[in-house]
């Protein structure tokens, strides 16, 4: 592995978003200075992925503020307003909306908001648990070995040779049939975290354990070793900073996978409830209404993924190549 | 080389037995099966009556061995929302299902080694720039997406093919019923095949480029075109002959993938496949068909998995000895 150098200026690149001014020689400073950020700043795809990205998941975090309706609040809502082509004055109510409105009157463009919100909250959980299951399992296998890793390693095998996405939709429906009736809409977003994340780990368990076999021979690990320290003390202090960087790019794509498998299980109606539409349910509804011809139901919330799984599937694509000099 | 397939054969059957015991505990712990069964009428007599007679009392191994049984042998019971035994409502369906992935994998097998072999001996070609690109957008696209805007543009706006279901089927005796002798089947399968097999195809066909590209810088390739040989046999007789084994490992692999994909595929365009049945079932719990299709898809991907492995063996002596290596 030849990334024990690089996670350095990998944990310190997210930073380099915020234009910092070089007048201070802090931790900025550095961060600007760093080879990742020169990466980021010479690339034009990284910087047009990660402008996109930024401005879709500052737009989603703000619904509730900068959404010109709230889609959900049912006094707002007008059912003549149904059907509004985008930038077009409604037939009956003459109010205009930038992208039109759904069957039932709902502003297309806010929806959008909302749904991201609940598309990204899910992806962003999801990854955090997948990478909290893996690093652990990885970490624990890679320093344990013996049987603890070739139990973790041999499940990892099994899990590997199956699809994500179905694993996910398995423990989806297995979860959903021991949850009583009565929990079953308001646990679905944790279930669908817990699923996906369950479908995910294996990539994070895998590198770490890789990354921690070769760490765990160098010299600062056996002084910590020497001196006493605690083994978990020795796995979370010393080797975990220095696995971090494959692990970022992982987290990276995975973030694009999840997003994507949640909007696929939500379209497949088995997803989020529809009490809470992800970009995944807006799409399933606008398929419905293609066929009458309101284009607009279905195309933008499509177009908000794909650029979402796009951008973010790209700066990892960068983030591997600057993290690996060897690439290069 | 036996020992080998021993523990590969016994490794399968593990995995096939915890997939079991999953199906399993969904059966005996959602809901009361009791309940499922007879109506509101039935007295608290009867029903320890019924329970007794269906061996509900006797301990957890006992029925474990017993519902394992009644697998091995085709017997899921009754479906909760069809009223019809289970194998019967999947036997009905797979031809469908198995139509369509057959069909797809076959699509995505010879698209992906033609623009595979294309790409790689026209690298710096316009058209291999294109195709690259378009595979890139392929990949990010959600195999939901991909459906959807293919029937948009195929169905909806220029109505060269129709959007759901399998048109005109003929019965080829017994259960298979198949669509590939109609036109209006043919004219079906087309969409659903093509969103089916986009991803693999773009999958095979940068394994096939990579592939390519690693063996035409090899001595042996140097050597061929020393020899004098033309163009088209050191590509096609040497070059492409030996990158075949991944690929057709690979393609082996991905045909499990593809009948677990096809769940969202024939959810899209309505196909009425084991997927479509699936996922209903997992939207109304009903226990029984999703325990029997958990079973069916960990079978599917359990043999393929197996005879992949022991076709890899038998073809390639180096595995045999990296095998070894990284075992012991």
């Amino acid at each position: 592995m030849s990334n024990a150098k690089a996670p350095q200026p990998a944990t310190q690149q997210p930073a380099s978003n915020q234009a910092p001014t070089p007048a201070r020689r802090s931790w900025l400073y550095r961060a600007w200075d760093s080879d990742v950020a020169y990466s980021f700043r010479t690339s034009p795809m990284a910087i047009i992925a990660g402008f996109t990205a930024l401005v879709i998941i500052t737009m989603a975090a703000l619904a509730p503020w900068i959404a010109p309706f709230n889609p959900y609040d049912p006094s707002s809502l007008n059912l003549m307003d149904g059907f509004t082509p985008p930038m077009e004055p409604n037939a009956f109510t003459g109010n205009t909306y930038w992208l039109g409105t759904d069957n039932q009157g709902r502003d297309v463009y806010s929806t959008i908001l909302y749904g991201a919100r609940i598309s990204l909250f899910v992806g962003f959980m999801a990854v955090l648990f997948a990478m909290v299951l893996g690093i652990t399992a990885g970490l624990i296998a890679g320093y344990r070995g013996g049987w603890v890793d070739s139990f973790l390693m041999r499940v990892a095998d099994v899990q590997l040779s199956f699809p994500s996405i179905l694993i996910a939709l398995l423990i989806f429906g297995v979860a959903r049939g021991f949850i009583p009736p009565a929990y079953r809409e308001t646990m679905a977003i944790w279930v669908l975290i817990v699923a996906i994340g369950l479908s995910d780990w294996v990539q994070y368990a895998r590198v770490v354990r890789g990354a921690t076999m070769v760490e765990k021979n160098k010299e600062y690990v056996q002084a910590a070793r020497v001196i006493g320290a605690h083994p978990v003390k020795i796995l979370v202090r010393h080797i975990l900073p220095n696995v971090m960087g494959p692990v970022l790019v992982i987290a990276t794509i995975g973030l694009a996978l999840a997003i994507i498998a949640e909007a696929t299980l939500s379209f497949l109606g088995v997803g989020v409830p529809p009490t809470q539409p992800s970009l995944g349910t807006l799409i399933r509804i606008g398929q419905q209404y293609l066929f009458s011809g309101e284009w607009w139901i279905l195309l933008f919330p499509a177009v908000t993924l794909l650029a979402l799984a796009l951008a973010v599937n790209l700066l990892g694509d960068w983030l591997r190549d600057a993290l690996n000099p060897r690439l290069r | 080389m036996l020992a080998f397939i021993i523990r590969r054969v016994l490794q399968s059957v593990l995995v096939m037995l915890v997939v079991a015991l999953v199906s399993f505990s969904l059966f005996r712990f959602v809901g009361d099966p009791i309940n499922s069964m007879v109506g509101q009428e039935a007295s608290i007599e009867d029903r320890a009556a019924l329970r007794d007679a269906l061996g509900l009392n006797d301990p957890f191994v006992v029925q474990f061995v017993r519902f394992v049984g009644n697998a091995a042998q085709g017997n899921f019971g009754i479906s909760y929302r069809l009223q019809q035994p289970v194998m019967e409502l999947i036997l009905s369906r797979l031809p469908a299902t198995l139509e369509l992935a057959l069909i797809s994998g076959f699509f995505a097998f010879v698209f992906g080694v033609g623009f595979g072999v294309y790409t790689a001996l026209k690298r710096r070609g316009w058209l291999s720039n294109t195709i690259m690109t378009v595979s890139l957008i392929g990949v990010s696209l959600p195999t939901f997406l991909i459906g959807v805007l293919l029937i948009w543009v195929f169905a909806v706006e220029l109505q060269w093919l129709p959007s759901f279901g399998r048109g005109e089927v003929v019965d080829l005796g017994g259960w298979w019923r198949t669509g590939l002798l109609t036109d209006s089947g043919r004219k079906s399968l087309i969409l659903p095949a093509i969103t089916l097999g986009l991803y693999q195809m773009t999958l095979i066909m940068r394994l096939v480029r990579a592939e390519m590209l690693e063996v035409l810088r090899t001595d042996y390739i140097k050597f061929a075109r020393a020899r004098g040989l033309t163009n088209r046999a050191v590509h096609f007789g040497h070059a492409l002959k030996n990158t075949m084994v991944p690929v057709i490992t690979i393609t082996g692999l991905q045909l499990g993938s593809i009948i677990a994909f096809a769940i969202i595929t024939e959810t899209v365009f309505q196909w009425p496949g084991v997927g479509a049945l699936f996922i209903n079932s997992v939207r109304f719990v009903d226990v029984p068909v999703m325990a029997a299709y958990l079973m069916l898809i960990a079978l599917i991907f359990v043999i393929i998995n197996l005879i992949v492995d022991l076709l890899y063996y038998a073809v390639d002596p180096r595995l045999r000895v990296d095998r070894a290596k990284t075992r012991h």
